[in-house]
């Protein structure tokens, strides 16, 4: 049995839905989770129902905002008092930046971008997808522990029948150190939606787009649905979309419940970046588009003219 | 000042990846390769802070496979000045990659003012090294950033976090930060810039020269394998005006309860 620290991120005070997901997999495991600041009592409840044996609530001074520097010290203090074989968290914005920095304090490795694990004898054995998802590899760590992992949002799922932990709650008083690089400010998205990697919904649009202005009847589809806009290299490239809505190799991996790609041929490195979508639908006006070789529902036609369509035909069903 | 780049060498995007015989990697034998996107980005900030500070030199350094050195010659005949090549195999994981590379700018006898790496390489897609680096080299760290501003010895740059939303970072130099695409737009490499580049110093060394052994692997992968096929969907002709409202409401039928997505 392994002794497993789960960082969870918090969202305006809740514990982010990764964090139940990898909670799900450390059944057997003695699983706890830490926050950094205040945890409401109900949240530590659903922490312990998803089996969270104990949850700490890291507190200091500096630490009101994300810092690389400030979380990772903060977490190497209170790891070297735990004695953890392994520390996990999901592979969010913050994850993903600061847990590399934290597992080289220990010249520890971390295994990135999970998408499954077991832990067989207390042992993490991962997969993960390379080359943005055009093949998959088994993923195993080394060297000196803690051993670090982060795990994909909506990868693992959440279980339906979690066995529940003890769920005991404390606060620990942690130091964030010397910070180097502080947030003085931070710009608000021009939009309210969920990011692209965690949407449900992705409505994309392509090269067919033409310009800036014409992604409007997508986001009109997109607000029916609850969906977020993405779009292809090439409608970013042309300058219809702006680099944070790219989808593909050397954009954003996405793998949303549904993935509708609007004009958009469907080139091998956007086919990476969202071949993990559970559902897809494609509508180009070429028959032959590599898309469809994709999609599991394919509709040959203009978008011009189906999005407007499917907008009403959804406005319908969805009241 | 001194600002190196980290570039690492990929295959190009286009690339239809096969896992190889043992599946401890992908069939290598006829890739073409490219810089990493990402790294393009980097390199064109190197130049942009080079011409705006005197006197400033661009060393690029490279951790991976010697048989091409595409990505460093692209880099030099974008204007880099040297470039240092760590030869490696190319499946090194990110912190024997970070650890080389910490190595070579130490050799290198020059103190890094800036460094900057691309946010990811789209090969393992991992985003450690830019961080470990600056954790081997107790350096502050700024990673997917879409926005730089120089104010002398201090820098002022934008991390792009979930949804868009911008973090604003002021940090001192020394520092290393990763960049995002969105930053710049990285120049092409001219004619004469190209026959230049031939001439311009690449140094090469190997692992034990910058002091990494197999010992500092830390991740092992095995069993590469391509992702499940997806049997094949359903397809509506809907070109025909008359079609499209009936294809449609069928598809939202399907949608909703076939795959249960709505």
């Amino acid at each position: 049995m392994a002794k497993v620290l789960v960082f969870s991120e918090l969202n305006k005070g809740n514990v982010k839905p990764v964090t139940l997901e990898i909670l799900g997999r450390l059944t057997g495991q003695e699983a706890e989770v830490a926050v950094i600041g205040d945890l409401a009592d109900d949240q530590v409840k659903v922490l312990a129902e998803y089996g969270a044996g104990k949850v700490h609530k890291l507190k200091g001074d500096n630490l009101n905002q994300y810092s690389p520097e400030g979380y990772s010290n903060a977490l190497k203090g209170f790891i070297d008092a735990g004695g953890y074989d392994y520390v996990m968290a999901g592979a969010t914005a913050a994850g993903k930046d600061f847990f590399p920095r934290l597992a080289t304090k220990f010249e520890a490795g971390v295994a990135s971008d999970c998408v499954n694990f077991t832990m067989e004898g207390g042992t993490f054995a991962g997969t993960r997808p390379l080359f943005a998802g055009k093949c998959l590899a088994k993923v195993e760590l080394q060297g000196p522990k803690p051993h670090f992992v982060t795990v994909r949002p909506n990868a693992l799922g959440i279980p339906d029948t979690p066995t529940a932990g003890a769920g005991e709650s404390n606060d620990s008083s942690v130091d964030a150190g010397e910070i180097r690089a502080a947030i003085k400010e931070i710009i608000a998205a021009a939009s309210e939606k969920v990011d692209l990697t965690e949407a449900n919904i992705i409505v994309s649009g392509g090269r067919a787009m033409k310009c800036p202005e014409n992604f409007k009847i997508l986001e009109e589809l997109a607000d029916v649905i609850g969906a977020t806009v993405g779009a292809s290299r090439a409608a970013v490239d042309s300058g219809y979309a702006s680099p944070d809505m790219q989808v593909g190799q050397t954009g954003k991996t996405v793998s949303p419940s549904l993935y509708i790609a609007c004009g958009i041929s469907g080139a091998i490195q956007h086919l990476a970046g969202m071949r993990t979508s559970k559902v897809i639908v494609a509508i180009n006006t070429d028959p032959d588009a590599p898309i469809f070789t994709k999609a599991d529902y394919g509709i040959v036609g203009d978008l011009y003219q189906i999005v407007p369509l499917l907008k009403e035909e959804f406005k319908k069903i969805l009241g | 000042m001194n600002i190196f780049v980290c570039v690492k060498q990929v295959p190009d995007t286009e690339t239809k990846v096969q896992p190889n015989g043992d599946g401890t990697f992908i069939e290598t034998s006829s890739i073409k390769w490219i810089m990493n996107p990402y790294d393009e980005f980097a390199v064109e900030q190197a130049l942009l802070v080079k011409a705006a500070n005197a006197g400033s030199t661009v060393t690029v350094v490279r951790v991976g496979g010697v048989k091409d050195t595409e990505a460093l010659r692209t880099a030099m005949a974008m204007g880099a000045d040297d470039s240092i090549l760590v030869e490696a195999e190319d499946n090194l994981d990110s912190y024997s990659i970070a650890k080389a590379l910490k190595g070579a700018i130490d050799k290198s006898g020059k103190a890094a003012d800036l460094i900057l790496c691309g946010k990811q390489a789209i090969d393992d897609d991992c985003l450690q090294v830019p961080q470990v680096l600056a954790e081997m080299l107790n350096l502050p760290s700024v990673a997917v950033i879409v926005g730089f501003e120089q104010n002398g010895d201090a820098v002022t740059v934008k991390r792009e976090v979930e949804g868009g939303a911008l973090e604003v970072y002021e940090v001192k130099t020394p520092c290393i930060l990763a960049t995002n695409k969105g930053i710049n737009t990285p120049r092409y490499a001219s004619l004469p810039g190209i026959m230049k580049a031939k001439r311009k110093p690449l140094q090469q060394l190997t692992l034990a020269d910058v002091g990494v052994s197999a010992d500092d692997r830390r991740v092992k992968y095995s069993g590469f394998q391509l992702p499940p096929e997806k049997p094949a969907g359903k397809k509506f002709e809907a070109m025909d005006e008359a079609a499209q409202a009936g294809v449609v409401s069928e598809v939202v039928g399907l949608l909703r309860n076939e795959a249960k997505v709505i």
